[in-house]
């Protein structure tokens, strides 16, 4: 069997997904390798979120399979970091960083915690929001941080777990182009010095494509993977969409797709 | 009986007289564990957002309650089956159930209709449902306090178990689902815990003023602490106060103690949101323009 193969993290075959019989994409088959940084493109509603559901076994596939680290996806498995899309934090959130991302550690355990491990949780919780140049956040409330500072924290809380695989949901949604680049740079930074293997989603892939391994562009029901250039050519995504489109590259390497109405290229 | 009394500076020797009465001293027992409760599961209360939901918990009780009265039994008993029930059923609906507004408006208007038939059809109408209403403190029973003290040992234990977890799903419910955190029986623990501590409490302040002890001490709390054990120290801490001085004023003064008790958490409410919070937001401000120098990347 093609899983003996030790760097392939995540295997699927023919994999569907969908609701109670609604079929949102299928027939999708792709491998993802150790510490690879993989992109997951695709408009709306188009099940991206779902793909992550399926890892994280919260969700059961409704065709085909699709195995992490060998085994089919169960829920809790302390290998996989997750950062689900978050559209705010109550202001009046009055919680400082470093007790969510202690959470992040030990929330998991019953009981109150008063006498053990206190520490210990602790220092995960600070080495964590280090790792992602956020040391100086621990002690305020994530009701004032700014986008870029809470996926900063967030990020944290998903890492300080040590987690071989990174599920980040449309991190730079709420960003501007200069703290997409810093989160993206952060990301790439843990990616590649960790051999951490991240999948983001995102909506536009201009920004992240100097650091992509891999892309999964999914819409149309149907899913397109490989390496970007491969990927993202006028021949692949006019077969997914099922109308003519075209791809266009600038001078810096920037990507336009035209002929999907909802896909604005980045206008930096 | 009262008139008798006057107000001695000598705070000591006032409690000392006031704890001659067995109603003082029941209802200062009760109120005690009743204000410790309410902060605890108040702080929750108020991370989740679920503060409407407490709220019409309390209304569902109000039918138990009357119910109870009309079949003779104490209206705690209804207040505990009807809360439970209503809680479970609300948290079970789904996670995103607890912010649907309009059916639980719809559903406890309902039972708030059905209360009413229940206290009209009960011969002693106005003060039994005027304290099941506004509560009534000093007219504790010996035994509504040991039940008083019986529920509230429970919830503290059961917050014991789960706080972690609990707090970990109230204030990041999707990461701990997918921690495999069994998110929805957190919720169904988490509406049992306000249901018992609804209960109890309104025997304090009544059906209606159930948010003087549930949300407002905890949202005060919240301005004051950034941790959540402090938030939850705190919260206890203004509910303990306006309790005790609550019961203490209306010793002397023939004016409800919910009264007392709602007004006290209300100028602790004010004075920290206004006067306190104008000190906080200077030092906030200091703190974002501290980090704004780091956040650059190295």
């Amino acid at each position: 069997m093609s899983l003996t193969q030790k760097s392939e993290i995540i295997q699927a075959e023919n994999l569907a997904a969908g609701y109670q019989g609604n079929v949102v994409w299928q027939n999708a088959s792709f491998s993802i390798d150790r510490g690879e940084f993989v992109a997951i493109i695709g408009p709306n509603g188009a099940g991206k979120t779902t793909l992550f559901r399926m890892l994280l076994g919260l969700q059961p596939p409704v065709g085909g399979q699709v195995k992490i680290f060998g085994q089919l996806p169960s829920k809790g498995n302390p290998k996989i970091g997750y950062v689900p899309q978050r559209h705010s934090v109550d202001s009046e959130m009055t919680i400082e960083s470093l007790e969510l991302v202690r959470l992040g550690f030990s929330g998991k355990r019953w009981g109150f915690g008063l006498f053990s491990q206190k520490n210990a949780d602790r220092k995960a919780a600070l080495e964590a929001l280090q790792a992602v140049w956020a040391e100086e956040l621990a002690q305020r409330p994530l009701g004032v941080l700014s986008g870029g500072e809470l996926q900063r924290v967030f990020l944290a809380e998903a890492l300080v777990s040590n987690p071989e695989v990174l599920l980040l949901d449309e991190p730079l949604s709420n960003l501007d182009i200069r703290r997409e680049k810093e989160l993206l740079q952060l990301v790439n930074n843990i990616v590649r010095s960790r051999k951490v293997t991240a999948l983001l989603i995102a909506h536009n892939i201009n920004p992240i494509l100097p650091y992509l391994d891999k892309v999964i562009y999914i819409a149309n029901g149907k899913v397109a993977t490989g390496r970007p250039d491969e990927v993202i050519t006028s021949e692949r995504l006019s077969a997914l969409y099922g109308v003519h489109i075209e791809v266009l590259h600038d001078s810096r390497g920037n990507i336009a797709i035209i002929g999907v109405e909802d896909y604005h290229p980045d206008s930096e | 009986m009262r008139h008798d009394i006057n107000f001695d500076i000598n705070i000591f020797a006032d409690l000392q007289q006031m704890f001659q009465y067995g109603f003082m001293q029941h209802a200062f027992e009760a109120g005690t564990v009743v204000a410790i409760i309410a902060g605890i599961v108040g702080y929750f209360v108020v991370l989740r957002r679920s503060s409407f939901a407490a709220h019409a918990l309390s209304h569902i009780g109000f039918a138990g309650a009357a119910g109870a009265v009309l079949i003779g039994v104490s209206p705690v008993f209804g207040l505990l089956l009807f809360t439970s029930v209503g809680g479970t059923t609300m948290a079970t609906l789904g996670r995103r159930a607890a912010h649907r507004d309009v059916h639980i408006g719809i559903v406890l208007a309902f039972l708030l209709g059905l209360g009413v038939l229940f206290i009209s059809l009960y011969t002693g109408y106005a003060t039994e449902a005027y304290s099941i209403l506004f509560g009534e403190i000093l007219g504790i029973s010996a035994s509504d306090v040991v039940l008083t003290l019986v529920a509230g040992l429970i919830i503290l234990c059961a917050i014991a178990a789960v706080y972690r977890p609990l707090l970990f799903s109230s204030l990041d419910e999707d990461v701990a689902e997918a921690k495999g955190m069994p998110v929805l029986l957190l919720g169904v623990i988490f509406m049992l815990l306000v249901a018992v501590a609804v209960s109890i409490a309104v025997q304090v302040v009544g059906v209606l003023l159930i948010f003087s002890l549930m949300v407002t001490p905890a949202a005060t709390a919240q301005r004051l602490a950034r941790r959540p054990q402090r938030i939850i120290i705190i919260s206890v801490i203004i509910s303990l106060l306006a309790t005790w001085s609550g019961l203490f004023i209306s010793f002397y003064e023939p004016y409800p103690v919910s009264f007392f008790i709602t007004t006290i958490v209300f100028a602790f409410y004010l004075f920290v949101r206004f006067a306190y919070q104008r000190i906080g937001s200077k030092e906030s401000d200091r703190h974002v323009k501290e980090a704004g120098q780091h956040t650059s990347l190295p």
